[in-house]
C-alpha cells in the first residue's frame, strides 16, 4: 500500500511516501522552490517522492492532509465570537483569506493534485487531524512498541499539546489541552516581544537564554501562567494579544515587564536575554511536570515528542538527564513538515489499519532521516560541468583523505553527499564542516561562509563510540536534539575579565579544547554519527580523529542565513561561489575554491531575506 | 454543491450548528471585505489562520 502524506498551504509545505509502511521518501518543499519556509502546496517535493516510488499519483491508494481545516474555521469563528468586538481587525484580515480558499482547502488540493494526475480520484484524499499527524509521526518511526507520546506546538486545529498513547499499530489521543492555552505560542510570544520573528526566531531565543538570568521566570509564573501540577496550564489572555489581535502580546505585557517591544534594529540588552532565559526556564518547567506526570498516569517507560516544541533541544536534554522515562525519541522533523510523515503514517495504520512492519535492530524507522533525493556520480559531474564548475573525481579512499586534511588545516568545508536530510538540521548529507578546535572556525564560519553573527555556537558531530568521552552524555543523538555539556577535562576556567564579557564576545573566548562548538554554558547540540546509517560521514570523522586525535566535527547546515539547505549539486556549487566555503566535496568530486573560474563568483550575501 | 454538503455534514458531526447564525454574519462581512478590498494578506504574526 502506498501513502503519500502532505503538509503546508500555512507554512513549511512538505510531501511523504510511505509504502508498505516504510517511509520511502520525505522532503520539504524550500529545498526545491528556493523559498525558505515554502508555504504553497508542495508540487514539487510530490514529484519527488512520487519519483521514489516510480509511481503515478493515481496508482496510489491514499493522499493524507496533515490538519482539518474545517476544524480550524470552527476555532476562528469561536474564538472571534468568544473575544467580539474586539477582533474585528484580525477578523478583517482572516475572513477574505478564509472565504476565497482556505475554507475550500479540499477542492485546492483536488486541483493542485489533478495537476500532477489529471486522472486522480478526490475520494481518496483524506484528512487528519493535525496533533495526531505530529503524534503518528513520533510514534510510528519510533524504536519503541509501546509508548507515550507528547506533541506541542502553537496550534493545530484547537489543540496546542496532546498525551496519546501508541501500542503497536494502535495510537490514541488522551488528552488535549486548547487554544488559546499554548506553550508554542507562549515561547512565540517571548519571541515577538524580544524583537525576532515568529515562528522562526524561536531558536534564536533559545540560543539567547544562557546570557541571561531568569530573573522573571517567577513572574511569569505569577501574572501569566496558572501552570498545574500535572504541567497543563493556563495562560492569562489579558497579557497576549494573538487571539483577538495582530501581535502576540499587548501593552499590558509590556508593562508587567516593563520594557515596550523590541526592535528588529533596536540593541539586545540585558533585559532581552533575561527575557529568554525566563521563557525558557519556564518551558523547561512545563515540559518537566508534563513528562513526570504522563509517565506516573501511563506507566509507560518510553516517551515519543513532536510538534515543534520538540525543537527545544535545550529542554529535551534537560528531560533526558532527569530520567523521568526510560527512553526518549524525538521525529526529527518535529516541526509542520514533519506533519506530512506523520499524515502518511496515520493513513496507513490507523486508516487501513496495517500493522507495523519489523524493525532491523533497535534502531528508530527513520534511516537517519536521510529521506530526500539524492544523485548518482555522472548527474553531479553533469550538473557540475554545465554550472562552468572545476572539478575532480576521486575514489573513496582518497576522496576521505582529501577532505580529512582540509579540515585538520582549519578549512571551511561544503559537504554534499546521498540522500538530503528531512526536517530543519543538516545531520551530515548537506553540511559546513569545520575543525572544532581550532579558536578562529565559529567567527570564519559565521562571518564569511554563513553571512550571520549568531548567539549560538555551532554544532558538533561526534562518533558515536567517542561521544562520552568528550560530552557528557552516552546516549544517540543522531538528529541534534539534545543538549549535553562538554566533558569537564577538557572545558577552560574563564577569568572574571572574560566573564564580564557582553553577549557575542563572551562567546568568542574559547572555553574549552573545541571552542567552536562550545556555548558559553559549556553546553553544546550534539550529533552522534552512526557507522550504519551514514558510513561515508562516519568515515570521514573518523579519518579526521586519525589525524587529529579529535573524533568532532563542527556541522552546520550548508546554505547561508535566510537560505534554504541546498538540494542539488548546482545549488552546492552556487552557495560555494557566493561564500567563502574554500572546499567543495560533493559526491566524489573536488572542487577548490581557488582553481575556479573568479567570474562565477556571486553576490550572495543579499540574495536572501533575513530570517 | 459537494461543499455545502460536506460542511453540512462536519457541522452535524462536531454538533455545531450553533455556529450557523455566526457563519452567515461572518460571510455576510466576509463577502463585504472581499468585495470592497480586492486582496486579502495574512497577519504577519503566528498562522492561526
Amino acid at each position: 500500500m502506498r501513502v503519500l502524506g502532505i503538509s503546508g498551504l500555512y507554512h513549511d509545505s512538505a510531501a511523504a511516501l510511505v509504502v508498505d509502511g516504510v517511509i520511502a521518501a520525505a522532503a520539504q518543499e524550500e529545498r526545491f522552490t528556493r523559498r525558505k519556509h515554502d508555504a504553497d502546496f508542495p508540487a514539487k517535493a510530490v514529484d519527488y517522492c512520487l519519483s521514489v516510488a516510480g509511481c503515478g499519483l493515481d496508482e496510489l491508494d491514499a493522499v493524507v492532509f496533515y490538519d482539518k481545516p474545517f476544524v480550524k474555521f470552527e476555532r476562528l469563528l469561536e474564538t472571534y465570537l468568544a473575544v467580539a468586538p474586539r477582533g474585528f481587525n484580525s477578523f478583517r484580515m482572516a475572513m477574505p483569506l478564509w472565504l476565497r480558499e482556505k475554507l475550500f482547502q479540499k477542492s485546492i488540493l483536488g486541483k493542485e493534485l489533478r495537476k500532477i494526475a489529471p486522472g486522480f480520484d478526490v475520494e481518496k484524499l483524506l484528512f487528519t487531524e493535525h496533533h495526531l499527524s505530529h503524534a503518528a509521526s513520533a510514534f510510528y518511526p519510533s524504536p519503541f512498541d509501546d509508548a507515550a507520546v507528547l506533541t506541542m506546538d502553537g496550534v493545530g486545529e484547537w489543540a496546542t499539546m496532546t498525551l496519546a498513547i501508541g501500542s503497536g499499530k494502535d495510537l490514541k489521543i488522551h488528552k488535549e489541552l486548547h487554544f488559546p492555552h499554548s506553550l508554542g505560542l507562549l515561547y512565540s510570544a517571548v519571541t515577538y516581544y524580544t524583537g525576532f520573528k515568529v515562528n522562526s526566531g524561536e531558536y534564536k531565543v533559545m540560543g539567547l537564554a544562557p546570557y541571561g538570568e531568569p530573573r522573571f521566570a517567577a513572574l511569569m509564573l505569577d501574572k501569566l501562567i496558572d501552570l498545574k501540577p500535572d504541567g497543563s496550564f493556563h495562560l492569562d489572555q489579558s497579557y497576549f494579544n494573538y487571539a483577538s489581535g495582530l501581535t502576540m502580546t499587548n501593552e499590558r505585557f509590556a508593562a508587567l515587564f516593563g520594557q515596550s517591544v523590541r526592535q528588529p534594529e533596536q540593541l539586545l540588552t540585558q533585559f532581552h536575554m533575561d527575557m529568554a532565559a525566563s521563557v525558557q526556564a519556564v518551558t523547561e518547567e512545563i515540559v518537566l511536570r508534563l513528562a513526570r506526570s504522563v509517565r506516573a498516569e501511563t506507566g509507560q517507560k518510553n516517551l515519543c515528542l513532536a510538534g515543534g516544541v520538540a525543537l527545544n533541544c535545550v529542554a529535551n536534554g534537560k528531560l533526558l538527564r532527569e530520567n523521568v522515562f526510560d527512553n526518549i525519541w524525538i521525529q526529527p522533523a518535529a516541526g509542520d513538515a514533519g506533519g506530512a510523515l506523520g499524515a502518511a503514517l496515520a493513513g496507513y495504520h490507523l486508516y487501513a489499519g496495517h500493522e507495523r512492519p519489523p524493525r532491523s535492530g533497535n534502531g528508530d524507522a527513520m534511516q537517519g532521516s536521510y529521506l530526500g533525493p539524492s544523485f548518482s556520480q555522472a548527474e553531479i559531474e553533469a550538473e557540475l560541468t554545465a554550472a562552468g564548475a572545476r572539478f575532480e573525481t576521486l575514489d573513496d579512499a582518497a576522496l576521505i583523505e582529501t577532505t580529512a586534511q582540509a579540515l585538520a588545516d582549519g578549512k571551511a568545508v561544503g559537504w554534499m553527499q546521498g540522500r538530503m536530510e528531512f526536517g530543519p538540521r543538516a545531520l551530515g548529507s548537506r553540511s559546513i564542516l569545520g575543525d572544532p578546535r581550532s579558536p578562529q572556525m565559529q567567527k570564519t564560519l559565521n562571518l564569511k561562509v554563513k553571512y550571520r553573527e549568531s548567539f549560538r555556537p555551532f554544532a558538533p558531530s561526534v562518533l558515536r563510540e567517542d561521544v562520552a568521552d568528550w560530552f557528557e552524555i552516552d546516549e544517540d543523538s543522531p538528529y541534534m536534539l539534545l543538549v549535553a555539556d562538554v566533558q569537564k577535562g577538557l572545558r577552560r576556567e574563564m577569568s572574571e575579565a572574560e566573564k564580564a564579557l557582553f553577549g557575542i564576545d563572551k562567546l568568542n573566548v574559547p572555553r574549552s579544547t573545541i571552542p567552536a562548538v562550545t556555548h558559553v554554558d559549556y553546553s553544546a547540540r550534539i550529533q552522534t554519527v552512526h557507522a550504519d546509517t551514514n558510513p561515508r560521514y562516519h568515515a570521514l570523522i573518523s579519518r579526521f580523529k586519525a589525524l587529529t586525535g579529535c573524533p568532532v566535527v563542527v556541522n552546520t547546515s550548508f546554505n547561508v542565513r535566510g537560505e534554504p539547505i541546498v538540494c542539488s549539486a548546482s545549488d552546492a556549487f552556487r552557495c560555494f561561489m557566493g561564500s567563502e566555503i574554500e572546499l567543495l566535496v560533493v559526491g566524489n568530486s573536488v572542487l577548490r575554491k581557488e582553481e575556479q573560474d573568479p567570474g562565477l563568483k556571486l553576490d550572495y550575501k543579499e540574495s536572501f531575506e533575513l530570517d | 454543491m459537494s461543499f455545502l454538503r460536506e460542511f453540512f455534514r462536519f457541522m452535524a458531526a462536531r454538533k455545531k450548528f450553533w455556529l450557523v447564525p455566526v457563519l452567515l454574519i461572518s460571510l455576510l462581512f466576509g463577502g463585504l471585505l472581499v468585495l470592497t478590498h480586492g486582496s486579502a494578506v495574512a497577519p504577519f504574526v503566528y498562522t492561526l489562520f
